[in-house]
């Protein structure tokens, strides 16, 4: 369970670090670096706040993981979530952020 | 070259340690009254601090329609088995629904039905979007006039003289500076304890946790060293949760009704009783008689059923989404595989926490508790923990109303001086890491962990306890590369101090009242005597426990009495 900073997309903007609840973010050379992998959460609050779409989220492979990656785009009110799988595939879920879980 | 710390004092009436749920709402409290000078103490930042980072699922603590506030204490009270506070409970149930209006006024989604009236998913709950509660929250306390937030500021020792306390000092987590906070009351709100066993996931995953894993324990540890009662510690939570996410299961099986199904396809629901402690009971029990693995029978639920729980996991547990999309197969066609989490303490949902009066004052002059650090109340879930804040806000002002005379002297040179010596420590063979995981395996082991089934006895006990003891001598040599490192070091030394009195409260209780949270295998059995609350308080360096009797049926609203500064009753003794 963890994220993966694309160096090429940071633009050391800090929201990210600013945020986690771990304090796991520092910024090294302008450009976000996950302090200790193993110690993230999993609750993706940095991959909200950055701008840049530069954090995926994927799950440990002693967990279940195969290399996917997950990311979040907002619009307005609507939040896509995308899930791409390391064949290329891919699948996307929007969510409106004003609708209530029907469960 | 030695590294010294930069102190920075601040002076406040009102220091709020945690700006988590209850914090937050304590913080909007205080700006409605608007009097006093408040300040915010977060280790992390509160936009996204605490329980509620990644969402909640649903509102679990409501009062629905047709039902009244003694409905929801009468459920608490049978699933604790009836060691709760009821009074505490009374005082939480009145004040639910009004808290989550004001939520729902500041921007919380709460699906309502085509009269407008909210739509219930069981009893006590109602349905929402609890994606961004956190943020709304944030901005409720961040937009008072009286309330001045510091993020990044981990504290870690209150500043008590003759059972009075006078603030707090603390470090910022990312540059060589130290706090040193003068409060006439202070409110701790810095939620429970998390990472004291081996958790599900012990390798990279490690902090694929259910409770929050930056939740150290730190107000249970604070209280603890500053002589505040605890009560009720044995009373561990464990929650039943989707395997290796340790995603919520409540979602799915209140959602579609799915039942829980043992490895042989028998439904075992019920088989083992229906409160809390006893469905993780029942889970475990399965897999220990070999019938594992259980899981939540989804595979007859529909397609859109699923992309509804797609859907609902994104808004709070998105690594169940992603496993599930990653995985090529979804709860529809796959039952969902469940397990017991290690145990954590956390007095939002048992009653684990600091021994707390009806207006939350602790047994500390001056210091309140409210949220997941509070005991006695178990179930409050997220608008319970947000009552708590309510309820404290209002008993400091009316503590303050009394005249408080601020005070301070030179005590946090001692705790600077701590800190400093963490800096300038030589690098040993002894790691940061090495020693939470010591400290895990001694827990798991032998206090009742994961791979014993949740069970412990005496002897057992008695080694952790001296184990844990021992590794205090190893902490004080770790070396802190940074006041990130030093962070890390205060989250271990917060988790052996709970792990002692914890260890102290599960030897205390002998019986058996709750499965798995407390299974004492010398004791097996519930016994009557055991209708007490056990409680703790360290004195000269020793956990003393202190039997109480229960605070029953009339509701009658306990307070504690002071002379002068020093505690006189809290409730009678056993």
């Amino acid at each position: 369970m963890s994220i993966r900073i694309k160096i090429t997309s940071c633009v050391g903007c800090k929201r990210c670090a600013e945020v986690c609840p771990g304090n796991l973010i520092k910024i090294v050379n302008n450009r976000a670096v996950i302090r200790r992998e193993k110690d993230c959460w999993g609750c993706t609050s940095c991959l909200k706040e950055c701008k840049t779409g530069a954090i995926e989220f994927f799950l440990g492979a002693d967990i279940g993981g195969k290399g996917s990656v997950l990311s979040v785009e907002d619009k307005g009110d609507l939040r896509t979530w995308t899930v791409k799988r390391l064949d290329g595939s891919s699948e996307t879920i929007t969510v409106n952020t004003k609708e209530s879980n029907k469960y | 070259m030695e590294k010294l710390i930069q102190v920075e004092k601040i002076n406040t009436d009102i220091l709020i340690i945690g700006g988590g749920t209850a914090g937050c709402y304590a913080a909007y409290t205080f700006g409605q009254n608007g009097k006093h000078k408040v300040l915010i103490a977060e280790k992390a930042n509160i936009k996204r601090s605490g329980c509620l980072a990644a969402g909640v699922n649903a509102i679990n603590a409501y009062i629905t329609e047709g039902r009244v506030p003694q409905d929801y204490v009468d459920y608490c009270k049978k699933d604790a088995k009836g060691i709760v506070r009821e009074d505490l409970l009374l005082s939480i149930s009145e004040n639910l629904n009004e808290v989550t209006h004001k939520l729902e006024e500041n921007g919380l989604v709460i699906l309502k039905d085509e009269n407008g009236k909210y739509v219930t998913r069981g009893n006590r709950n109602i349905k929402i979007n609890g994606e961004n509660i956190k943020p709304i929250l944030a901005r409720m306390a961040e937009a008072q006039e009286n309330v001045t937030v510091i993020n990044h500021v981990n504290i870690t020792d209150l500043m008590v003289k003759d059972n009075k306390v006078f603030g707090a000092v603390g470090f910022d987590v990312n540059s060589q500076k130290a706090y040193v906070i003068i409060a006439k009351a202070v409110l701790i709100a810095t939620g429970g304890a998390a990472g004291l066993y081996r958790p599900n996931n012990p390798g990279f995953s490690r902090h694929k946790m259910w409770y929050p894993p930056f939740n150290t324990g730190a107000g249970y540890a604070m209280g603890i060293n500053a002589g505040a009662e605890m009560t009720t510690l044995e009373m561990r939570f464990i929650a039943l949760r989707c395997k290796d996410t340790i995603a919520p299961t409540g979602t799915i099986a209140q959602g579609v009704r799915a039942k829980q199904m043992n490895g042989k396809g028998e439904i075992y629901e019920t088989k083992y009783g229906v409160a809390t402690c006893e469905r993780v009971y029942g889970t475990t029990e399965e897999n220990r008689l070999g019938n594992g693995p259980c899981y939540l029978k989804t595979d007859e639920i529909s397609k859109e059923q699923e992309d509804e729980l797609y859907k609902a996991y994104l808004n709070m547990a998105p690594s169940q989404t992603l496993k599930w999309l990653e995985g090529g197969q979804g709860p529809a066609e796959q039952n969902v595989e469940i397990e017991g989490t290690e145990p954590y303490i956390v007095g939002g949902h048992t009653a684990s926490g600091f021994w707390v009066d009806n207006k939350r004052a602790t047994t500390v002059k001056g210091l309140y508790a409210a949220g997941d650090v509070a005991g006695g109340a178990p179930q409050k879930y997220v608008t319970g923990a947000l009552v708590e804040g309510k309820l404290a806000a209002l008993g400091i002002e009316e503590f303050l109303a009394e005249g408080q005379e601020a005070y301070s002297d030179d005590s946090w040179e001692t705790i600077v001086s701590q800190y400093e010596k963490f800096l300038n420590n030589e690098e040993e063979n002894i790691t940061i890491e090495q020693l939470e995981e010591s400290m895990q395996k001694i827990m798991d082991e032998y206090a009742g962990g994961i791979t014993k089934a949740y069970q412990f006895n005496e002897t057992g006990l008695n080694l952790a306890k001296e184990k844990i003891t021992g590794l205090f001598e190893v902490l004080e040599t770790l070396r802190a590369h940074d006041t990130d490192g030093l962070l890390q070091i205060y989250e271990i030394k917060e988790r052996l101090t709970v792990c002692l009195s914890l260890i102290e409260h599960l030897k205390a209780r002998k019986e058996t009242r709750w499965h798995s949270f407390a299974e004492n295998k010398n004791y097996p059995d519930e016994d009557k005597n055991f209708e007490i609350y056990v409680n703790s308080i360290k004195e000269d360096n020793q956990i003393k426990i202190i039997k109480r009797p229960l605070v029953v049926d009339d509701y009658k609203p306990l307070i504690f009495a002071f002379e002068g500064n020093k505690l006189v009753d809290a409730g009678g003794e056993v």
